[in-house]
C-alpha cells in the first residue's frame, strides 16, 4: 500500500475515498467493467448481430455486477461467519437437484427458485473456498496432513455431486478452488506429489465413473479426426476459425466460420474462436492481457489481505478465475479435451457469470473492509 | 493436541502465502506461454493450412447438369427433345421424420413400389443436404395438391427439371433408343466429373452411341453454403457446355410408310441410299414406346414386353440372324461369272431335284417339277434352287464364303449402332469348332440356296444389296448425318464409310443384275407381283423355312420368313433395301410402298441429290 494512501486512511478517518465508501475496488472495476464491454462486443458477431442476445447478456451483466456491488458491502468477517451454513446450504440443495434429476430422468443443474434459475453446483464453487479458509484460518499453518484428510470430502464430495449431474466442467473448478485453498494454505509438495500421483493413479477409475459422451469427448480430443463430424467437429471447426484468423483476423463481423455456423456453441464456450477468426493473433493477445490484468490485480489483492481467511479465499477464486479461462481457452485451441467451462464474462449465459462476479464482490469486500490501523 | 500448534506465527503465515502466490504467479506465466504459443502456432505457423480448410468450408463447387443434345431426322423432323416436367424432391436433412413424410405424400401422389425402393437407395448415395427426387413427371393436379399441403411438408420441394422425351414415340424405339437413369455398373465407366449433375445416360442405340456428343459438358457454380448445406448465394458459375444436337441419315417420313406396309407382320425393314451409305429408314417392327423407359420402366410394363410372343424389345435389324436364303443367289451367281466357272449362257435341266455323285441324299427344288432347261438368268429370275445347288457343288465352299465375305456378310457392317451381330459365314471350320461335326459336300450344296447356316442381319442384307447396286463399292451403313453445336449449325463432315471395292467385269455385275431386273418383269419371276413400276428396278426373294413342310395351313408361327432385297433405279441406284417378314409373306407389299413413295414423288430425288452434293 502506497504512502500516500496509508497517510489519508489514518489521520483522515472521515475522508475516505469515494471507493472505500463504496466498498469497490476501483482498478479491478474498471478492468471487468472493460472485459465485460469487450465481450459484448464479441457476442455481438458471434451471435450472428442478434440484438436479442446482447439484451439477454446485458441484463446478465447487470444482474451481476448488482450481486457484485451487493457482496462487496458484506464485511469479510461476515463471510467467514456465514460460510459453514452456506456449505451446507449448497450440499443440501444439491442433492435435492440430484434427487429431482435422477426422478425427471435427465440432467437436471437447477432449481427453480421464485422463477430465479439457480445452480447449487454455482453456488459450491464460493462455498468450498469460504468454508476451507474458514477452517484453516483457525489453525497454524502450514496445514497438517489431518486437516487435509478432513479437507478432502469438503471438497470432494460436492465435486462428485456435480460431476453426476453431469456438469465436469463446474466439477474440475469446484475441486480447483478447494485444492488451490490447499496449496495456498502450505500443501506439503511431497503430498501434492503424492495427490498427483494418486490422480493419476485413479484415471482408471475416473475413466469408469465418466459418463459414455464424456469419455468420447476425451477420446475425441486424443484424435479429433476420430470423429470428424461428430464430437470431433468442434474441435476441428474450432481450430480452423482461429487459425484462419491469422495475424490480425478477418475482421469484426467479418468470420466466416461461425457466421455459416460452421462452429458449434459459437456464443458459448467457444466463443474465443469468434475471437481468434475476427481479430487474429494480435485480438487475441489483447484479450489474454485483459484476463491477466484482472488476474494480477486479484493477486495483489490476495497479498495486501489483512487475515489467513482474507488471504486464502483471494487466492484461491483469483486462481479459480485463472484455471476457468486457461481452461476454456485450451480447450478452444485444441490444447485439452472439451468440459462445458465457459469464458469468464465473455461466453452468453449468466449462471457462472455471477457467481464470478459474486466472488469479485467479496474479493473486493476483503480489500476495502480493512482494518484502517494495522498492527 | 499440543500448546505450539495452536500458536499462530503470524509472520510465517504470511511468508508462507507469499512464497507460495509467487509460486501461482509463476506457474500462471507457465501456462499463459503455452496458450500464447499454442495461438502462435494455428494462427500464424498454420495460418494457411486452416485458411484453407475454412474457404473449403464454406465454398463449395455445384455441378451443371448440361442439356442434353436434341436427335432429329435429316429433314429436321424431331426425334428425340427435352421437356420441362415437375418432380418432387426430399431434403433429407430438412424433413422432420422422413417416414411420416413420405406417408403424407403417398396420400397426395400415389407412389409405387418401384419410386419408394429407388427413392430408398438414392438416399444411400447422396448426401443429407442434397435434393433427391421421389417422384419425376407429375401431373398439374399432383403438384397442385403438394403446393396446397406446403406447409405440413417441410423438406419437400416441387422442381422443375428437363426430361428425355420421344415424341414421335414407338416408331424410332430401335434406332434411336432411349436414356435411362445412370446405374451403379455405369458409374463406374463415366467420367465422375463429368456426370457429376447428369441423371441420365444413353442406354441404347444412337443415344448410347453417340452419349459423348448428346451428353455435353458439366458446368459448375461456385456457391457459399453454411454448415447445413443450405445455399447463401451463388458468387461465380461456369457455364455447362450443352450437348450436341444431331441430325440421323432417317427419313421419318419414309420410316413411317415402310413400318405402316408391315401391318400385322413382324419383320424389319432396312433402307439404305447406296451412294453415300446413309441409312434412310431402319424398322424393327413391332416396337416399344421409349418414353417408358426414361424414368425407370414400371415392373409390370416391363414384364407385358419382355414376356410378349411378338418380342416388341428384341431389335430385329441388328440382333436378328435369319438364313440368308435364296437372297443369296445373286452374289453366288457373281462369283461364278467372274471366276469363269459358268458362263451366262451356260445352262441345265432341272428335273426337280439334285443328287451329288455317290451319295443318295436327293435335294429338292422349291418348284416340285422343276424349271425345265435353265441358264443363269433364268436361274436367277425364278430362283431355281438345282441349278444354284450345281453351281455351289462346282465353286465349293471356300468360293461361296469369300465372295459372301467380300460382301460383308459374317462380320458386323461397322454402323454406328452398339451390339451388332456379324452373322455366320459357314466354313468346315466354324462347323467343326461350333458342332464338333466335319464338313459334308452336301453342306457345300445347300449353302447355294443360302440355308444351312448361312445366317445374316436385316441390315447386313441391306448393306450387301447396297453394295451390289453400287457395283461392287461396299460403303459402311452410317446413321448420324451431321452434328449440330448449341444452335450453331456447325455442319461436321460425315462420318467417312470404309470403302471396299469388289472387283467383277462389267459384263458380270451388268447379267446378274439383268436377271434381278427380270425377278420383277418377267412374268415367271419371283418378284412379277410387284407390278407395274415407272422406275427400274432390280430385286431377289427369298424364303427361309421355319419348319421342313409343304403343308399350306401351318400355324402362323412355323410358316416361313420371307425376304427381298432390290434397289432401283438400275442405273443410278437411289435406294437399296432389305426387307424380312416372319412367318408372313409381305415383303414385296411393303417394298412397293417404300419405292413408290420414295422414287414415286420428283421432290424426294431431288432432296436425296442435294443431300449427296453438300
Amino acid at each position: 500500500m502506497s504512502s500516500r494512501l496509508q497517510n489519508t486512511l489514518t489521520h483522515n478517518p472521515l475522508h475516505q475515498s469515494i471507493w472505500r465508501m463504496l466498498h469497490l475496488d476501483g482498478i479491478l472495476l474498471c478492468l471487468l467493467l472493460l472485459l465485460a464491454a469487450v465481450g459484448l462486443f464479441i457476442l455481438y458477431s458471434a451471435s450472428d448481430k442478434s440484438l436479442h442476445t446482447i439484451e439477454m447478456q446485458s441484463a446478465h451483466l447487470l444482474f451481476a455486477f448488482f450481486i457484485l456491488f451487493l457482496f462487496a458491502q458484506i464485511p469479510p468477517i461476515t463471510w467467514q461467519r456465514w460460510a459453514t451454513s452456506i456449505y451446507v446450504a449448497g450440499g443440501l440443495l444439491l442433492i435435492v437437484v440430484l434427487i429431482i434429476g435422477h426422478v425427471g430422468k435427465g440432467a437436471q443443474r437447477w432449481l427453480n427458485l421464485f422463477g430465479l434459475h439457480l445452480q447449487p453446483a454455482e453456488l459450491m464453487k464460493l462455498a468450498i473456498p469460504l468454508i476451507l479458509a474458514k477452517y484453516f484460518h483457525a489453525l497454524p499453518l502450514p496445514i497438517k496432513t489431518r486437516s487435509i484428510l478432513i479437507a478432502l470430502p469438503i471438497i470432494f464430495i460436492p465435486a462428485l455431486l456435480t460431476a453426476k449431474q453431469p456438469d465436469l466442467g463446474t466439477a474440475i473448478l469446484i475441486v480447483t478452488a478447494g485444492i488451490s485453498v490447499l496449496f495456498l494454505a502450505g500443501l506439503n509438495f511431497k503430498l501434492l506429489g503424492g495427490t498427483i500421483v494418486g490422480v493419476i493413479a485413479s484415471l482408471p477409475l475416473v475413466w469408469y465413473a465418466l459418463h459414455d459422451y464424456q469419455r468420447q469427448r476425451i477420446l475425441t480430443f486424443l484424435n479429433p479426426e476420430r470423429d470428424p463430424l461428430g464430437t470431433g467437429y468442434h474441435i476441428i471447426q474450432s481450430k480452423i476459425a482461429i487459425g484462419s484468423g491469422g495475424l490480425f483476423g478477418k475482421g469484426f463481423l467479418h468470420g466466416t466460420q461461425s457466421t455459416l455456423h460452421f462452429l458449434p456453441e459459437h456464443t458459448t464456450d467457444f466463443i474465443f474462436a469468434v475471437c481468434g477468426e475476427e481479430f487474429g493473433f494480435v485480438g487475441c493477445l489483447l484479450l489474454l492481457m485483459l484476463f491477466m490484468l484482472i488476474v494480477s490485480r486479484g493477486l495483489m489483492i490476495t497479498l495486501q489481505a489483512q487475515d489467513t481467511f482474507s488471504r486464502l479465499f483471494a487466492g484461491s477464486i483469483t486462481i479459480m478465475f485463472f484455471i476457468s479461462l486457461f481452461i476454456n481457452i485450451s480447450m478452444v485451441t485444441g490444447l485439452l479435451p472439451v468440459v462445458g467451462i465457459p469464458l469468464p464474462l465473455v461466453s452468453y449465459g449468466g449462471s457462472s457469470m455471477v457467481t464470478m462476479m459474486a466472488s469479485f464482490g467479496i474479493l473486493m469486500s476483503i480489500q476495502t473492509h480493512k482494518k484502517l490501523v494495522t498492527n | 493436541m499440543s500448546r505450539p500448534l495452536l500458536l499462530k506465527n503470524h509472520q510465517r503465515e504470511i511468508q508462507l502465502i507469499t512464497q507460495r502466490l509467487i509460486i501461482t504467479a509463476i506457474g500462471i506465466t507457465f501456462l499463459m506461454t503455452i496458450l500464447i504459443i499454442q495461438l502462435a502456432n494455428l494462427e500464424i505457423y498454420h495460418h494457411t493450412r486452416y485458411t484453407t480448410l475454412s474457404t473449403h468450408n464454406w465454398l463449395e463447387l455445384i455441378p451443371i447438369e448440361p442439356t442434353r443434345g436434341l436427335i432429329y431426322d435429316r429433314h429436321g423432323v424431331l426425334l428425340a427433345e427435352n421437356i420441362p416436367v415437375f418432380s418432387v424432391d426430399i431434403i433429407p436433412n430438412q424433413v422432420v421424420n422422413l417416414q411420416h413424410t413420405i406417408q403424407i405424400l403417398n396420400t397426395l401422389i400415389t407412389l409405387s413400389d418401384d419410386q419408394l425402393n429407388q427413392f430408398r437407395k438414392q438416399l444411400k448415395q447422396h448426401r443429407r443436404f442434397d435434393e433427391i427426387p421421389l417422384k419425376l413427371a407429375l401431373t398439374e393436379e399432383e403438384v397442385a395438391r403438394i403446393a396446397e399441403n406446403q406447409f405440413r411438408l417441410p423438406g419437400v420441394l416441387i422442381k422443375a427439371r428437363l426430361m428425355r422425351h420421344y415424341p414421335i414415340g414407338a416408331r424410332f424405339s430401335h434406332v434411336v433408343g432411349y436414356v435411362g437413369r445412370i446405374n451403379m455398373h455405369e458409374l463406374q465407366t463415366i467420367d465422375p466429373v463429368n456426370y457429376s449433375a447428369s441423371h441420365y445416360i444413353g442406354k441404347l442405340g444412337i443415344e448410347k452411341y453417340y452419349e459423348n456428343a448428346l451428353h455435353g459438358t458439366v458446368g459448375y457454380g461456385q456457391v457459399e453454403k453454411d454448415a447445413s448445406g443450405k445455399l447463401v448465394r451463388t458468387l461465380q458459375a461456369i457455364k455447362a457446355i450443352p450437348g450436341k444436337n444431331i441430325y440421323l441419315t432417317l427419313d421419318s417420313q419414309l420410316q413411317q410408310i415402310a413400318e405402316e406396309a408391315l401391318d400385322q407382320s413382324r419383320g424389319a425393314i432396312v433402307v439404305i441410299q447406296p451412294r453415300t451409305g446413309q441409312v434412310l429408314a431402319m424398322v424393327s417392327h413391332p416396337d416399344y414406346d421409349p418414353n417408358l423407359f426414361v424414368q425407370g420402366i414400371q415392373q409390370n410394363d416391363y414384364q407385358q414386353l419382355k414376356t410378349s410372343p411378338d418380342r416388341p424389345l428384341f431389335n430385329r435389324f441388328l440382333h436378328g440372324l435369319y438364313p440368308i436364303a435364296s437372297t443369296i443367289k445373286p452374289y453366288l451367281a457373281l462369283e461364278a461369272l467372274r471366276s469363269h466357272i459358268v458362263t451366262p449362257e451356260f445352262s441345265l435341266y432341272d428335273p426337280g431335284w439334285f443328287q451329288l455323285a455317290n451319295s443318295l441324299h436327293i435335294f429338292h427344288d422349291w418348284r416340285p417339277y422343276g424349271h425345265g432347261t435353265v441358264n443363269l438368268n433364268k436361274a436367277i429370275t425364278s430362283s431355281c434352287d438345282v441349278y444354284f445347288y450345281t453351281l455351289a457343288s462346282k465353286m465349293g465352299i471356300r468360293r461361296i464364303d469369300s465372295v459372301l465375305t467380300e460382301f460383308g456378310f459374317g462380320a458386323a457392317t461397322g454402323i454406328d449402332l452398339e451390339g451388332e451381330l456379324g452373322g455366320t459365314v459357314a466354313s468346315p471350320q466354324w462347323k467343326y469348332q461350333k458342332k464338333g461335326v466335319r464338313w459334308y459336300p452336301g453342306d457345300t450344296v445347300i449353302s447355294g440356296i443360302g440355308q444351312g447356316s448361312m445366317q445374316a442381319t436385316p441390315l447386313q442384307l441391306a448393306s450387301a444389296v447396297a453394295t451390289l447396286a453400287n457395283r461392287g463399292t461396299r460403303l459402311t451403313p452410317h446413321l448420324r448425318l451431321t452434328e449440330e453445336t448449341n444452335g450453331q449449325s456447325s455442319h461436321q463432315n460425315e462420318p467417312t464409310p470404309i470403302t471396299t471395292q469388289i472387283t467383277a467385269d462389267t459384263a458380270d455385275w451388268d447379267t446378274v443384275i439383268t436377271a434381278m431386273q427380270n425377278v420383277v418383269n418377267s412374268p415367271q419371276g419371283t418378284g412379277f407381283s410387284y407390278g407395274p413400276h415407272v422406275y427400274s428396278l432390280a430385286m431377289k426373294t427369298g424364303t427361309a423355312q421355319v419348319i421342313s413342310s409343304r403343308s399350306i395351313n401351318l400355324p402362323e408361327r412355323f410358316r416361313d420368313h420371307h425376304l427381298v432385297i432390290a434397289f432401283a433405279p438400275v442405273d443410278h441406284p437411289q435406294i437399296a433395301v432389305a426387307i424380312i417378314t416372319e412367318n408372313s409373306n409381305r415383303p414385296i407389299i411393303v417394298l412397293r410402298q417404300i419405292l413408290n413413295h420414295y422414287l414415286g414423288t420428283s421432290s424426294h430425288v431431288f432432296a436425296t441429290a442435294k443431300h449427296t452434293d453438300t
